[in-house]
C-alpha cells in the first residue's frame, strides 16, 4: 500500500521556482530515501508535505486521503510526524518532557481537568510518560531522560527528537538531515535507530546527504536536482545511473570517476 | 535494535528483602511525596500562615494582603509569559476589569458582590478570547505594543465612561458579603486573598504537570516542533492568555473589595508594566518566583517611605536594572546556585 | 469648510510633533531594532529644560541649545548605559529596558522641575492668521516649518555625507558594517543622539502650543510609535506621513466625533495596523524562512 504519496507538487519563492512538479509514492513499512544536491528542493518537499508550506500546485496524499495544504498539527493527528534539520527541541525542558509532549495528542484531557489534576490526569501523566520512557529507550537515550535538553550533546540531540517523533505513534516519519553534524559514531547509532524503526511498522521518510547511510538503509532512493526528479529506484540503480553521477559530481566529474571504474 | 513492550519495564527497582524492604518502601513514598507538584503550594502556605508572627504591627496585614493580591495577577501573567512565551504589557486591563466588575454590579445591577466577581471574571474571559484571537497572532514586539494598545485602551474607557465608572475619581466599592459575613479588615483580608493566592498556585502547578501545560512551554521553545506534535498552536496561546485574564480579573476583584475603592489608574500602563516587572524579577517560570517579585515590588515603596518622590524614578531603574542583569530572576538564580541536577 | 481646515491645521501641527518622534523611533529601530519607548521624554527634556534655563535667565535661543544639547546627552547616556549593556538580549527585553528608562526620567523631571504645566513664548506673537475662515497660530506654521528643515537636514546628511552612509549601511546590516570597518558603536550611539536632539527640538516648538509638563513623554512616545506603525516601521518617510496622518485623524476625530476618546485614536490605529497591515503603509512585509 502507498501510504504517502506526493502528485506534481510545486511551489516558488519570489521568481524561483523551488519544487516543480515532483511525485513520488512512499510503499508502507519501508525507508524511502530523498537525496540530491544543496539547493535541489529536499527540505521544501518535506516542509510542504509537512504543511509548514502551502504548495502552489500539487497534492499531498496520505493513507490515499488528499491532506495538501493541512497545517501540520492536523496532520500529526493523521499520523504523520516529522524531525527538523535545524534541531527544533524545547531546550528549556528536560529530556523525558520532550518526548512526553510528542504524547500530546494520544492524551484526552480537557482543560479544566488539567487545571483541577483530577485522578484521570495522573493517569494519563504516568502513562506518557512511561511511554516516552519507552521511545528514549528505542533511540538508545533512555539513561538521559532526566538530564535538561540544553545539557545533551549535539548527536544526542538529534536522537530525542526522533524519539520525540516516534512518541506521538506515526505511520510516517519525515526525517530532515538526521545525520547532519553528527560524527561517525553518531551515525553508526542512527542508522541503527532507523533500522529499528522501520522494523517495528513505522514508513520512514529520509532526506539526506550522508551517502553510506541512505545506501544502507533506504529500500527506495528519490533523487532531486533542481526542484525536480532525476531519478528513483534501489540503491544500487540510483548509485550507477549517470544522471545522478553527473548531478552530484559534474558532467567532469563523472567522467573522471567512470575512468577510474575502469 | 528492537522494539521492547512497555510492560518490561527497564527502570523498576529490584525489591529488597525483609526489613531493609520496609525502609525502602518508606523511603519511596517520601520520595515520590517530595516530589510531588503540590509541596511548593504547601512549603508557600506555611510562609503565608507563619508571616504574621514577624510583623512589626497590624499595618503589614494590609501590606501583604496587597501582596497576595498582585502575587495572584503576576502569576496569571506568569503563566502566559513565563510559561508560554507571550508578552502582554497590558494585562492591569485585565484587572481593572475584575475591579470594576466587583464595583458596577453591586452599584448599577444590584448584584451581590461574590456574583460579580465571578461574571467579572466570566466578562473578562470573553473580552480576553475576543482581543486574544487576532493579537496572539503576533510576535514579539508588535505583540508587546499591541497588548499596551488594548490596555491603554481600556484605561481610555474606564476614564471616560463616568455614568458607570465614576470616571477619573473612580467609584466606591461596596464589601464583600459571603453568607451574612461581611469580609472586612486588613487582617480578614490577608488570610483571604492569602488563601486566593495558594488556590491560584495549585491551579498552575496542575496545569503546567498536564497535557495543557506541557504544550503551553512547549510553544514557548518551538512553536514549528509543538505544531508538528499536533498541538493547536493559536488555541493553546489563546487558552493561555484567557487564563491569565481570569486571574488577574479575580485579583482585581479582591483589590476593589480589599480597598473599598477603584479608580482608572488599576488600569493604567505604570500598573501593567510593574506586572511585568513583578513576573522578570521574580523569575520567568517560577510560580513562587510571581510571589517574590510581588512582595519585592509592593514591599519597596513603603520600605523606602522615605524616597516617596523618588518613586518612579527608583521604578525605573528597578526594572532597567532587573531586564539588564537580573533577567533570569530571583527565583531560578538561587536554584540554580543550590544545584543544576535537577533537569 | 473653515470647521474643517481649523482642524486640520492643529492636527497637522501636532501631527508634526508626532511626525518628529516617529522619525526619531525609526533612526534609533533602523540603528539598533530597538523600540525606544524613551523617546517621549525627550521631547520633554527639550521643552522642559528650556523653560526652567529662560525663567533662570538665559535668552531663549541659548537655553534652546543647552536644552537640545542636555536631550543628546540623555539619548546618548540611553545608548551607553541600557542598551549598550544588555546586546543581546532579545527585543521585548529592550522594550522593557526602554520603558523602564521612560519611567525613570519621568521621574526625575518630576523631581528636579515640578508637576505643573509650563509654557514658553511663541516666536512670532500670538496673533492667528487669518487663512480660508480658520484662526491659525504662527507657531504652527513655526512647527510645520521647523519640521520640515529638519526632515530635509536629516535626509541630506544621511544621503550626502560619507557618515550617513554608514549609519545607513549600519541600519541595513550590522555585521556587515562592522567587517568593512565601520564602528557601529558610533553610528548607532550617533542614531540614538540625533533622535533625541529631533525630539528636543519638536519639544521647544511644540511647547508654546500645546504647554509642556514632566509627564507628557508617556503618551507622545506611544502616539508617536503608532506614527512609525502605520507609516511603516523601518521607513523614514513614512514615519513623517504616519505622523501628519496621525494628528489629522486624532483633530477630525475629536472634531468630529468624540474629543473624550482622542487619546485612544493612536491606540486603536496601532491595533488596527498590527492586526490588518503590520507592515504599515510603506514598509516592506517580513518573509519567513523556516
Amino acid at each position: 500500500m502507498i501510504i504517502l504519496a506526493t502528485e506534481r507538487l510545486a511551489i516558488s519563492f519570489g521568481g524561483v521556482r523551488a519544487v516543480d512538479g515532483v511525485t513520488i509514492a512512499v510503499p508502507e513499512n519501508s525507508v524511502f530515501s530523498i537525496i540530491g544536491p544543496n539547493g535541489a528542493g529536499k527540505t521544501t518537499l518535506f516542509n510542504m508535505i509537512s504543511g509548514v508550506y502551502t504548495p502552489r500546485d500539487g497534492h499531498v496524499l496520505l493513507a490515499g486521503e488528499d491532506v495538501t495544504g493541512l497545517k501540520p498539527d492536523r496532520l500529526a493527528r493523521r499520523g504523520l510526524s516529522r524531525t527538523f534539520q535545524n534541531l527544533q527541541i524545547f531546550f528549556r525542558m528536560s529530556a523525558i518532557e520532550n518526548v512526553m509532549v510528542g504524547r500530546h495528542r494520544h492524551e484526552r484531557t480537557g482543560i479544566f481537568a488539567d487545571l483541577l489534576h483530577v485522578p484521570t490526569v495522573g493517569r494519563q501523566n504516568r502513562e506518557t510518560r512511561a511511554r516516552a520512557e519507552a521511545a528514549l529507550d528505542r533511540v538508545g537515550l533512555a539513561g538521559l531522560a532526566g538530564q535538561s535538553a540544553g545539557s545533551l550533546a549535539y548527536g544526542d540531540l538529534k536522537r530525542l527528537e526522533i524519539a520525540r517523533a516516534l512518541a506521538s505513534e506515526p505511520k510516517v516519519l519525515l526525517l530532515d538531515e538526521p545525520a547532519a553534524g553528527c560524527n561517525p559514531v553518531e551515525t553508526a547509532a542512527l542508522e541503527g535507530v532507523i533500522r529499528g524503526i522501520a522494523a517495528g511498522g513505522v514508513t520512514v521518510v529520509l532526506v539526506e546527504h550522508d551517502m553510506r547511510l541512505v545506501m544502507s538503509v533506504s529500500d527506495r532512493i528519490h533523487v532531486l536536482a533542481n526542484g525536480a526528479t532525476l531519478a528513483e529506484g534501489t540503491a544500487s540503480e540510483v548509485r550507477n545511473n549517470l544522471a545522478v553521477i553527473e548531478a552530484y559530481l559534474g558532467v567532469h566529474g563523472a567522467q573522471e570517476a567512470a575512468h577510474a571504474r575502469h | 535494535m528492537s522494539v521492547r513492550p512497555i510492560d518490561e519495564r527497564p527502570f523498576a527497582k529490584e525489591r529488597p528483602s525483609g526489613g531493609a524492604h520496609v525502609g525502602a518502601a518508606w523511603r519511596a513514598m517520601a520520595e515520590r511525596v517530595g516530589r510531588h507538584r503540590l509541596i511548593p503550594v504547601l512549603l508557600m502556605a506555611v510562609v503565608i500562615a507563619a508571616a504574621p508572627v514577624l510583623f512589626p504591627s497590624g499595618y503589614y496585614y494590609r501590606i501583604f494582603a496587597l501582596v497576595y493580591v498582585f502575587a495572584l495577577a503576576a502569576l496569571g501573567l506568569n503563566l502566559l509569559t513565563g510559561f508560554a512565551g507571550q508578552v502582554s504589557l497590558g494585562h492591569a486591563g485585565f484587572m481593572a476589569l475584575g475591579a470594576y466588575a466587583v464595583a458596577i454590579g453591586p452599584a448599577h445591577f444590584g448584584l451581590p458582590g461574590w456574583l460579580s466577581l465571578i461574571l467579572g471574571a466570566a466578562f473578562s474571559a470573553l473580552v480576553a478570547f475576543l482581543v486574544g484571537r487576532p493579537i496572539l497572532r503576533l510576535k514579539g514586539h508588535y505583540l508587546a505594543v499591541a497588548t499596551l494598545g488594548f490596555g491603554l485602551l481600556l484605561a481610555i474607557v474606564f476614564t471616560n465612561e463616568s455614568d458607570w465608572t465614576g470616571g477619573p475619581d473612580g467609584m466606591i466599592v461596596g464589601r464583600l458579603v459571603l453568607f451574612g459575613w461581611v469580609v472586612r479588615g486588613s487582617q480578614t483580608w490577608y488570610w483571604v486573598s492569602g488563601v486566593l493566592f495558594l488556590a491560584g498556585a495549585a491551579l498552575a502547578y496542575n496545569l503546567i504537570d498536564s497535557p495543557a501545560g506541557r504544550a503551553m512551554r512547549a510553544i514557548h521553545d518551538s512553536e514549528t516542533a509543538a505544531s508538528v506534535l499536533g498541538i493547536d498552536v493559536a488555541r493553546t496561546k489563546l487558552l493561555v492568555f484567557v487564563i491569565s485574564a481570569v486571574y488577574a480579573s479575580v485579583a482585581g476583584s479582591s483589590l476593589a473589595f480589599f480597598n473599598g475603592l477603584i479608580t482608572p489608574d488599576v488600569a493604567g500602563f505604570l500598573r501593567s508594566i510593574e506586572l511585568v516587572a513583578m513576573v522578570v524579577l521574580g523569575g520567568m517560570g517560577s510560580i513562587v518566583g510571581s510571589l517574590v517579585g510581588a512582595a519585592v515590588l509592593v514591599l519597596l515603596p513603603q520600605v523606602l517611605t522615605f524616597l516617596h518622590d523618588y518613586e518612579h524614578m527608583v521604578l525605573g531603574l528597578i526594572i532597567m536594572g532587573v531586564m539588564i542583569f537580573l533577567r533570569t530572576g530571583i527565583v531560578p538564580s538561587i536554584a540554580a546556585a543550590f544545584g543544576g541536577r535537577r533537569g | 469648510m473653515a470647521e474643517f481646515l481649523q482642524f486640520a491645521f492643529s492636527g497637522l501641527t501636532v501631527g508634526a510633533v508626532y511626525a518628529l518622534v516617529a522619525l526619531g523611533f525609526t533612526l534609533i529601530y533602523n540603528a539598533s531594532d530597538v523600540i525606544n519607548f524613551a523617546q517621549g521624554e525627550f521631547v520633554m527634556l527639550g521643552g522642559l529644560v528650556t523653560v526652567f534655563l529662560v525663567a533662570a535667565g538665559l535668552p531663549l535661543p541659548v537655553a534652546a541649545l543647552v536644552a537640545i544639547a542636555a536631550a543628546t546627552l540623555v539619548g546618548l547616556a540611553l545608548y551607553r548605559f541600557a542598551i549598550e549593556t544588555a546586546r543581546g538580549a532579545n527585543a521585548v527585553t529592550l522594550i522593557m529596558i526602554t520603558i523602564g528608562a521612560s519611567i525613570f526620567l519621568r521621574g526625575a523631571a518630576q523631581v528636579i522641575f515640578d508637576k505643573r504645566y509650563h509654557s514658553l513664548p511663541p516666536w512670532f506673537g500670538d496673533t492667528p492668521i487669518r487663512f480660508g475662515g480658520a484662526a491659525i497660530l504662527p507657531q504652527s506654521l513655526v512647527v510645520l516649518a521647523g519640521a520640515l528643515v529638519i526632515v530635509v537636514l536629516l535626509w541630506a546628511f544621511i544621503d550626502r555625507t560619507l557618515f550617513g552612509k554608514a549609519v545607513l549601511a549600519t541600519a541595513a546590516n550590522k555585521l556587515a558594517a562592522r567587517l568593512v570597518g565601520i564602528d557601529t558603536k558610533l553610528t548607532v550611539g550617533f542614531s540614538f543622539a540625533i533622535s533625541a536632539a529631533i525630539g528636543a527640538v519638536a519639544g521647544i516648538l511644540i511647547t508654546p502650543i500645546t504647554l509642556t509638563s514632566y509627564n507628557i513623554g508617556t503618551l507622545l512616545a506611544l502616539k508617536g510609535f503608532a506614527a512609525a506603525m502605520l507609516g511603516g516601521i523601518g521607513s523614514a518617510l513614512g514615519a513623517v506621513i504616519g505622523g501628519l496622518l496621525l494628528g489629522l485623524l486624532e483633530a477630525l476625530s475629536a472634531g468630529y466625533l468624540s474629543s473624550q476618546y482622542k487619546d485612544a485614536v493612536a491606540f486603536i490605529v496601532i491595533l488596527i495596523v498590527l492586526l490588518a497591515r503590520p507592515q504599515g503603509l510603506l514598509g516592506r512585509a517580513k518573509v519567513e524562512r523556516v
